[in-house]
């Protein structure tokens, strides 16, 4: 065992090297480490995600910057915003405030993941998360309809207004539906597209209809 | 004693921080564990580990199973996620469908089959039947909205996806049940694919005297289109039993179920319409219809005469 314990390194193997670490060297914690930065700057950033992606929502071009840094803020934003609007209206106004909140979520984020996990078991390539953001941002033209409803409600509730109302929820629903085709159709096999699409046009038209059928009282 | 201690007073411990009080309970646990694996181990070791009693001994072993801890804890969840995404997997067989298959199948569906002597063969598919549930609660919702139905305790989505999917799953599985005592060759996917396919009846029937409402129209397409459905279905579980009063019982049961289900959903969700229709076409109703209104008009004469008796007997 006197061989093992012999632990010194020969004389003409020259060891050396830096001890002190260079300054300046990227690190990869620091790429990731946003904890020093100032609030605005986290907020900014967020909010000009979400934005971004509000933008490719308006214009369904087939890009990935949806897909690719999924958030759900902007979902969560128009369900919140979607259900609020849709509070109050109805004949007992004062026994179906809450339940009508509750509906409206429970419909998107409930039809949201049964659509997402109807797309991966037809054999889908989008994540979980991923789909759950498209279809979520996809929401925001019908939040416009029911904005543009509720003005046009506010002048007066005749025939003139209910059409005016059907074409543009009808026009917002069509929107909606192409854009989140556009971008979730693309992970399917191609003979498949339209397996996956009725879900999403049955989703969509379930929030149209209660847009549509919404009357303050 | 030496380090085989298993007891470790956690309140002396002064790194507790982030932990709960469930987490310590359950770290307490498995250290107890740990420590009767170590046990064995170094039991027979040397005894100076015993004179580390001292908080110093005991930080470095808790730190050591403090990592032991935390990789174990990043196993079970891995593996808890791993399996349900197997789950999901289960399904995807069930799913493995193409667009032309599905139409066909609909198709399908509202044709009975005429030979009964041999099994018929049913697709155990689900895509079909899961929207064909959810079009039905979507066409319940708009059923619902238009006549105004207030749901007191609940919610009008949860009362239309409770309906149509606690009938869809509750039936099947009843029926698959009967047709186990029946001695029925079926299987259970089957069954649910079977009773899905048969909801397209109801779907078009709903969707058509939803929007228009007429009491005979809605008789008339109860009778021929839940009746094509449920004869399809019917025929092809005859075709899978064997013996007449097995055959009876099954068939009858699914009948009777199919059947009245669809008269339920189309009497529990428009009552309100037919009063306001009334008031509506006025005089121009055909006469079948004037049965409902009738009877405010008998109940203010029967008030009338009741009142006129009254006075006269005082």
């Amino acid at each position: 065992f006197a061989d093992l314990a012999d632990m010194s390194i020969s004389e003409d193997i020259a060891v050396e090297g830096e001890i002190t670490v260079p300054v300046g060297a990227p690190s990869p914690d620091e790429d990731f480490s946003t904890l020093d930065e100032p609030v605005r700057e986290t907020i900014m950033r967020d909010l000009k995600a979400v934005g971004k992606k509000f933008v490719h929502v308006m214009y369904p071009k087939k890009s990935s910057a949806l897909l690719r840094d999924w958030d759900l803020w902007g979902p969560l934003v128009l369900c919140v915003s979607l259900a609020l609007m849709l509070q109050g209206g109805s004949a007992d106004s004062k026994e179906d405030g809450g339940p009508q909140f509750a509906e409206v979520f429970v419909i998107i984020w409930f039809g949201a993941v049964v659509i997402t996990l109807n797309s991966k078991l037809l054999g889908g390539t989008i994540s979980f998360f991923q789909s759950l953001c498209v279809l979520g941002y996809c929401v925001m033209p019908l939040t416009v309809a029911m904005l543009v409803c509720r003005l046009v409600l506010l002048a007066g509730s005749g025939t003139v207004s209910f059409i005016v109302r059907l074409i543009v929820v009808l026009a917002m629903f069509a929107w909606s539906t192409l854009a989140s085709t556009a971008f979730l159709a693309d992970s399917q096999p191609p003979n498949r597209k339209a397996l996956v699409v009725y879900p999403i046009f049955l989703f969509y038209f379930v929030i149209s209809w209660m847009i549509l059928t919404f009357t303050p009282q | 004693q030496g380090g085989g201690s298993a007891v470790i007073d956690m309140e002396n411990m002064d790194d507790t921080s982030g932990s709960s009080f469930e987490d310590m309970g359950e770290m307490h646990q498995r250290m107890k564990e740990e420590e009767e694996e170590e046990e064995g181990e170094a039991g027979a070791a040397d005894d100076e580990d015993g004179e580390f009693l001292g908080m110093k001994g005991l930080r470095g072993q808790l730190g050591r199973q403090v990592a032991d801890q935390v990789w174990q804890a990043g196993k079970r969840q891995a593996s808890k996620a791993f399996s349900l995404y197997a789950n999901i997997d289960i399904l995807r067989p069930y799913f493995d469908v193409e667009p032309a298959q599905v139409r066909a199948r609909l198709l399908e569906s509202m044709i009975p089959v005429k030979m009964v002597n041999f099994p018929q063969k049913i697709a155990g598919e689900l895509y079909g039947p899961l929207m064909l549930v959810f079009t039905l609660v979507a066409i319940l919702l708009h059923g619902m909205k238009t006549s105004d139905t207030i749901i007191r305790e609940g919610t009008l989505m949860g009362t239309a996806i409770g309906t149509c999917f606690g009938y869809w799953l509750g039936v099947s599985s009843f029926i698959y049940f009967l047709a186990y005592l029946c001695n029925a060759q079926i299987t259970m996917v089957q069954m649910l694919s079977l009773l899905g396919y048969g909801l397209f009846g109801h779907c078009i029937t709903l969707f058509v005297t939803y929007n228009i409402h007429f009491h005979s129209l809605f008789y008339i397409f109860w009778l021929v289109v839940g009746g094509l459905s449920t004869l399809r279905m019917v025929a092809v579980l005859v075709s899978r039993t064997v013996g007449h009063t097995q055959r009876l019982i099954l068939c009858g049961t699914l009948a009777a179920l199919h059947m009245l289900f669809l008269l339920y959903l189309h009497f529990a969700y428009h009552k309100v319409v037919e009063g306001i229709l009334d008031t509506l076409e006025g005089p121009n109703m055909p006469p079948f219809q004037r049965v409902a209104r009738d009877i405010p008009v008998v109940s203010n004469a029967l008030l009338n005469t009741t009142a006129k008796a009254a006075a006269l007997t005082m």
